[in-house]
């Protein structure tokens, strides 16, 4: 069992962040198959937030296949996320380390290199939706 | 879809002053609606003409199905629990229970007795001795209790400290989720309800200026800055909500259901309270145009 928190001050909406989060716990294994996610009243419960929050992220992470209602019994997860992604990490953080390090020998600080990633991230990002 | 909560141009005046005009708004079941606005905006007044303790001076309103107290089945549709959750001092807690179940129809006398020993409440203590987080608790029991269809909360965390806040709203939230009921409760503070409420009224100087979903308002609500410009050369589908502007730059707050697909702008998310703050700033622009019309 996983238990969810909140950013209020991250502009990411809530219902996304529980999203997130159990994605995030199934990329590192804390959740695996077959495991129960918070009832709807646990949740709600423990955060203080709108139920209807909780239900469209569970929505949503049953839309992805990453998790199944039983009616009257709770929810849970049906799928994984620690196959082949995991693998590739420890190569591409390697990669990103020596970028870094080739960005701060050019002279960049902390802030330019988060400015520039971002731009470039969110500037890829939008290439592959048009 | 059931309608919770209907207003067709409500309005209450007290002797020459309106403390609420033109209310026309339409709930559905099942939200938690948050009632947002200054000290004074007119909260109060809407939420007593809805549970049946004012009488509308205009307009008609019309409350699951029902007008505010027009019986005994309609009164025990309704939950209302007052600004700063009033209890009975010299009363103990077992009397406010034996109370609620006196006057109450519907009384849930287990659901009571389960939440106060959750609560970890002793029956034999005074209201008057309770912290003020308690004392909130024991007032939302009986607003519980006595099993409404809706419940009107006005103000019910102006007063506690942050954990008291977290501990009320937790367990409101809880019992929506138990009892399918529908929500009203009213903030001066937009960050006390932010999480809980999925619905949204903002009033501000006795007029509704928006109401809505909150996760539609969230959508069809952006900020806009870039370049200088007349914010009257904007496409008809884009409605300035609050418009700033530097001798260089434009910063507006626009609603709208349509993409903006004008470069030169950047676009950026708002928060829920800077979304109704734009609406606060709204009114106060409106009013110093009509006051200059005037003269």
């Amino acid at each position: 069992m996983i238990e969810f928190h909140l950013d209020t001050k991250s502009g990411v909406s809530p219902y996304l962040q529980l999203v997130q989060q159990v994605r995030h716990a199934l990329r590192l294994g804390v959740l695996r198959e077959g495991d129960q996610l918070p009832t709807v009243k646990e949740a709600v419960a423990q955060l203080a937030i709108n139920p209807n929050t909780v239900l469209k992220a569970y929505r949503e992470l049953e839309h992805e296949g990453l998790v199944a209602a039983r009616p009257g019994v709770g929810t849970f997860v049906t799928a994984t996320l620690t196959d082949t992604s995991l693998a590739a990490h420890g190569p591409l953080r390697l990669e990103l380390r020596r970028w870094l390090a080739k960005a701060r020998r050019a002279g960049l600080d902390d802030e330019s290199i988060e400015a520039l990633f971002m731009t470039t991230f969110r500037h890829t990002a939008q290439e592959d939706i048009a | 879809m059931k309608t919770v909560l209907q207003a067709q141009g409500l309005g209450k005046r007290y002797g020459r002053r309106w403390a609420l005009r033109d209310c026309t708004i339409d709930i559905p079941a099942g939200h938690v609606v948050g009632l947002v606005g200054p000290n004074g905006a007119g909260k109060t007044t809407l939420l007593k003409l809805a549970s049946g303790q004012l009488e509308p001076t205009r307009g008609g309103i019309n409350v699951l199905g029902g007008r505010p107290a027009e019986g005994p089945a309609q009164l025990a549709k309704v939950g209302f629990v007052a600004q700063d959750t009033p209890v009975y001092a010299g009363l103990s807690v077992a009397d406010h229970l034996r109370l609620g179940a006196r006057l109450n129809p519907g009384w849930d006398a287990a659901l009571a007795r389960e939440r106060i020993r959750l609560l970890g409440l002793d029956p034999n203590h005074r209201a008057g001795k309770l912290s003020g987080g308690q004392r909130a608790q024991l007032a939302l029991t009986l607003g519980l209790a006595k099993r409404p269809e809706l419940l009107i909360l006005d103000e019910p965390v102006a007063s506690l400290d942050p954990l008291a806040r977290r501990e009320f709203l937790q367990g409101l939230m809880e019992a929506v989720v138990e009892h399918e009921l529908s929500v009203v409760l009213s903030s001066h503070l937009v960050a006390d309800l932010e999480r809980v409420c999925d619905f949204l009224i903002v009033l501000v100087d006795s007029r509704v200026e928006v109401a809505g979903e909150v996760d539609k308002l969230l959508a069809t609500h952006h900020r806009l800055t870039g370049p200088r410009r007349d914010p009257d050369r904007l496409p008809a589908d884009q409605d300035v909500v609050s418009a700033r502007h530097t001798d260089r730059q434009s910063t507006l707050v626009i609603r709208t259901d349509a993409p903006i697909h004008d470069p030169a702008w950047t676009v950026s998310r708002l928060s829920l309270e800077d979304l109704v703050l734009a609406y606060m700033e709204k009114h106060t622009a409106d009013n110093r145009r009509i006051a200059l019309e005037v003269r």
